[in-house]
C-alpha cells in the first residue's frame, strides 16, 4: 500500500468498483439465465442487469410520505458501500492488497448490513408491507446469521488465522476445507442463500404476500443501489465461501512465466466462484418459500445444530492432529 | 406488537382479480379478517336478459375467462331442458371433450398459481408450459384459445375433423407423464409438503355447514360431484371415477385437482376414440315456452348453478347465476382465522377463486343489516342474500 495512486487504482478499477459492479452484473445475468433455462424460459439478454440499473438510475425518485428522508437516501449507500468493502478483503489474484489478520471478522460484519438496513428501509418508509417486511428481515437475520458465523469460522479455527489469506495459503499446503468440512459448506451455502434473501428464505419480500416487503417504496436510484447492493453480495459471499472452503485462486503448481500465475488464479477464482453461484440458484430454482416460523424451526433445529457440530468437529480433529 | 391491520387487494399481487380482505393480525398471526367482494359488477344477468338465446351465449361465456364454456354450457343445457330438445350424441360427446379440456387447463392454471403463491416459481413455469398442450388442442378444436364459442343451442357449432382427433390423441401421453409428476412432487416435495400440509384445513362438517362445493369440498371428504349425482351430457354413460380426499387442507385439495386432471385426461381420451357418428346439431325452435329451470354444472371450480325463466319469447325472463366462488367463500374466512399471513394468498387460492364471475349487485343497508352476513367466524361476508336462498329452493 505503498503508492497512493496504486490504492486508489486497486479501490475503484480492480478488483474494486469498476471490476466489481462489471462481475456482480454478470453474475446477476448468470443467475437469471441459469434459472431461466432450469425453468423452461428464454431468459434475459447478456445486458439486461446492467439495463435495469441505468434504467432505475434514471427514473423518477418518489418519497413515501412521512418518511425521513435524508436517512431514506443515505441507507442504500452504506448498505451498497459496505458489501463493495468487504469484497475487497477477498483475495482474488491470490492476495488481497488490503489484508490483515482478521479481515475474515471485517467481511462477515461488513455482509451482514444489508439486513439491518433493509429492516430501517421499511421501518421508515411507514407503508404496512414494508414494515413487515423488514420486521421479517430482522428476525431472518437472528437466525442465519449464527449458523452462518459458525460455519465460515470454522476454517479459521482449523487454520489458526483470522485472515483469509492465511486460510486460502493454509489450503494450499493441506486440502480444500470442503473435503474437511462438508457440513460447514452446506451450511455456509444455506445461510448465504438466507442473507442473500433468495429462495427458500425470500420471506421478507414474500410477493404474494406483501408486495415486496422493505422494497415496496422504494424507486428510482435507490431501488437501483439496493439491487446492485444485493448483486455485489451474491459476488462477495460466492467469492468468501470459493475462498474459504474451495481452495480459492491459488493453483497447486507454479507456471512458468511468473505474470501467468495471478491471471491463472483468478480465472481459477472466478470459476469457483461461479461454481458456489450454480449450487445457489439450483437451491432457488428446486424451492418454493418456507415461512417464518418455519425457518425458525428448520434455522434453530437444524441449521445451527449442523454448524454447532462442526465446529466440534473441527475443534476435536485439532486436539488430534496438531495442524501444521 | 399490537394489532396491524394489512389490507389485501383490490390491487395485490397474489390476486389477479378484485377482492378486498382487511387482515386484523397480531404479528403474523390472523386474528380476524373482513372480506369485501363485488369490485367488479358488469350487470351481466341484465345484459344476459336482453338477448336472445342465439345472441346470449357468446355473452355468457364472457362470465369468466377460465370456464367459459361452463357458463354456455349451464345456460344452453337448460334452455334445452325448458324446450324439451334432445340434442345429438355427437354433440354431447363434443360438448363433453371441450368441458373436460377446459378443466383440464383451469386446473394445471390453478396449479401453477397455488405453487407461485408459496414462491415455487419453477413449478409454475413447468405447468404453465404443460398447459400450453391443453390450449394448443382447444385452439385446434374451436379457434380460439379461452373463448371457444363451441355451443349452440341443440347442439355445437363446429365438427371434430380426424385429423384434430388425432392430434388431440398424440397430445395426450406426454401429458398424462407430466400430470403423474405432478402428483408424486405434490407427496414427495418438501417445500410443497411443508407449505401445503395442514394449512386452511375444514372438516367434512364444515365444508358442509359453509356449503362448499367442488374440489374443495371433495378434498373434505364430501363424496359430491354434479357430474355423477345429477348427470348431464355423456357423463351417465362413461367409465369415469370422482376424485375425492380426506386431509381436507390445502394439499388435499391439490391432490384432488390433480386426480382430476388425471380423470379429465381419460374422459377426454375416451370420448375422443369412442365419438358417435351423426350431426352435431338438432333444429332448435326460436322461441322457448314458459319455464323455470335450475341448471347444475360441475364447473372446474365447483357447482355452477344457472337459474333460468322463460316466458315463451326467444329471451330468458330472468338468468340467475351462482358461481363456485361464491359457494365458496364463507369457507375461506374460516379456514384463514389462526395461521399466519403467509398462508393467506395459498388458502386463499386453494379455492381457485374467479371474483369478476362471482361479482353481483351488492346493497348494503347498515341500519336494517340485510346484504351483511356475519359468518360465526368472526369475519363479515359480504354478499347477495338472494343467491343462496335460491340455490336451496
Amino acid at each position: 500500500m505503498s503508492d497512493p495512486l496504486q490504492t486508489l487504482a486497486e479501490i475503484f478499477i480492480f478488483p474494486g468498483f469498476l471490476f466489481l459492479v462489471a462481475f456482480a452484473l454478470f453474475m446477476a445475468f448468470l443467475d437469471r439465465k441459469i434459472a431461466a433455462r432450469m425453468q423452461q424460459r428464454i431468459g434475459p439478454p447478456l445486458f439486461q442487469p446492467l439495463a435495469d440499473v441505468v434504467k432505475m438510475l434514471g427514473k423518477e425518485v418518489i418519497d413515501p410520505d412521512g418518511a425521513d428522508i435524508r436517512l431514506y437516501d443515505i441507507i442504500p449507500l452504506i448498505a451498497f458501500a459496505a458489501v463493495m468493502t468487504a469484497f475487497l478483503y477477498i483475495p482474488v489474484t491470490g492476495y488481497s492488497p488490503f489484508a490483515f489478520t482478521g479481515d475474515l471478522v471485517v467481511v462477515l460484519y461488513l455482509l451482514a448490513i444489508p439486513a439491518p438496513s433493509l429492516f430501517l428501509l421499511g421501518w421508515l418508509s411507514r407503508n404496512i408491507f414494508s414494515t413487515v417486511g423488514g420486521i421479517r428481515a430482522i428476525t431472518q437475520l437472528f437466525i442465519y446469521e449464527v449458523p452462518f458465523f459458525l460455519a465460515l469460522l470454522s476454517p479459521a479455527i482449523m487454520a489458526g488465522s483470522w485472515s483469509i489469506s492465511a486460510i486460502v495459503s493454509w489450503q494450499q499446503q493441506n486440502l480444500w476445507f470442503i473435503f474437511f468440512q462438508p457440513i460447514g459448506f452446506i451450511v455456509a451455502l444455506v445461510g448465504l442463500q438466507a442473507k442473500l434473501e433468495r429462495a427458500p428464505f425470500d420471506i421478507p419480500e414474500a410477493e404474494t404476500e406483501i408486495i415486496a416487503g422493505p422494497w415496496t417504496e422504494l424507486t428510482g436510484r435507490r431501488l437501483a443501489l439496493m439491487n446492485l447492493t444485493f448483486s455485489i453480495a451474491l459476488v462477495a459471499g460466492s467469492a468468501l465461501i470459493a475462498a474459504l472452503f474451495l481452495g480459492g485462486p491459488v493453483l497447486p503448481w507454479t507456471l512458468a512465466p511468473a505474470w501467468l500465475n495471478p491471471v491463472a488464479g483468478m480465472g481459477l477464482f472466478l470459476a469457483k466462484t461461479l461454481a458456489v453461484l450454480m449450487l445457489l440458484s439450483s437451491i432457488r430454482v428446486a424451492t418454493g418459500r418456507i415461512r417464518i416460523d418455519q425457518l425458525t424451526d428448520i434455522g434453530w433445529k437444524y441449521i445451527a445444530g449442523a454448524a454447532v457440530v462442526q465446529v466440534g468437529i473441527v475443534l476435536v480433529i485439532n486436539w488430534l492432529w496438531v495442524v501444521p | 406488537m399490537p394489532d396491524v391491520v394489512i389490507p389485501i387487494g383490490p390491487h395485490h399481487p397474489a390476486l389477479k382479480e378484485p377482492v378486498n380482505f382487511r387482515i386484523i393480525a397480531d404479528g403474523e398471526k390472523i386474528v380476524r379478517l373482513e372480506l369485501n367482494l363485488s369490485y367488479n359488477h358488469r350487470g351481466i344477468e341484465k345484459a344476459a336478459e336482453q338477448r336472445n338465446f342465439t345472441r346470449v351465449l357468446p355473452l355468457l361465456e364472457r362470465v369468466c375467462g377460465i370456464c367459459s364454456h361452463s357458463h354456455a354450457t349451464a345456460f344452453a343445457k337448460g334452455v334445452e331442458e325448458i324446450m324439451g330438445l334432445e340434442i345429438p350424441p355427437r354433440a354431447r360427446y363434443i360438448r363433453t371433450i371441450i368441458a373436460e379440456l377446459e378443466r383440464m387447463h383451469s386446473h394445471l392454471l390453478w396449479l401453477g398459481v397455488a405453487a407461485h403463491e408459496i414462491g415455487f416459481d419453477t413449478l409454475f413455469m413447468w405447468v404453465w408450459r404443460d398447459r400450453e398442450a391443453v390450449m394448443d388442442t382447444l385452439e385446434e378444436m374451436s379457434g380460439n384459445r379461452v373463448h371457444y364459442n363451441m355451443n349452440e343451442i341443440g347442439g355445437v357449432r363446429c365438427d371434430l375433423t380426424p385429423g384434430q382427433i388425432e392430434a388431440a390423441l398424440s397430445r395426450l401421453p406426454p401429458l398424462e407423464e407430466r400430470i403423474k409428476k405432478y402428483l408424486d412432487m405434490v407427496s414427495s416435495h418438501e417445500t410443497l409438503l411443508i407449505r401445503f400440509r395442514g394449512v386452511g384445513r375444514m372438516t367434512r362438517e364444515e365444508a358442509l355447514q359453509y356449503g362448499a362445493v367442488g374440489p374443495t369440498a371433495r378434498a373434505s371428504g364430501v363424496d359430491y360431484d354434479a357430474r355423477r349425482d345429477d348427470p348431464y351430457l355423456v357423463y351417465g354413460e362413461i367409465p369415469w371415477n370422482v376424485v375425492t380426499d380426506t386431509s381436507g387442507d390445502v394439499y388435499g385439495r391439490t391432490r384432488v385437482r390433480i386426480g382430476e386432471l388425471w380423470e379429465s385426461s381419460q374422459i377426454v381420451r375416451y370420448c375422443l376414440e369412442h365419438l358417435p357418428e351423426g350431426p352435431i346439431r338438432a333444429d332448435a325452435p326460436k322461441n322457448a315456452p314458459k319455464g323455470e329451470i335450475l341448471s347444475r354444472y360441475e364447473a372446474p371450480r365447483g357447482e355452477l348453478v344457472h337459474f333460468i325463466r322463460t316466458n315463451g319469447t326467444d329471451k330468458a325472463e330472468r338468468l340467475d347465476i351462482r358461481t363456485p366462488t361464491l359457494a365458496n367463500w364463507t369457507s375461506v374466512a374460516k379456514c384463514l382465522v389462526g395461521h399466519s399471513i403467509a398462508d393467506i394468498p395459498v388458502i386463499v387460492a386453494a379455492i381457485d377463486p374467479c371474483l369478476s364471475c362471482t361479482s353481483r349487485m351488492v346493497v348494503v343497508n347498515k341500519e336494517r343489516g340485510s346484504g351483511a352476513a356475519a359468518a360465526p367466524c368472526g369475519c363479515i361476508v359480504r354478499q347477495r342474500p338472494a343467491a343462496r336462498d335460491r340455490r336451496e329452493t
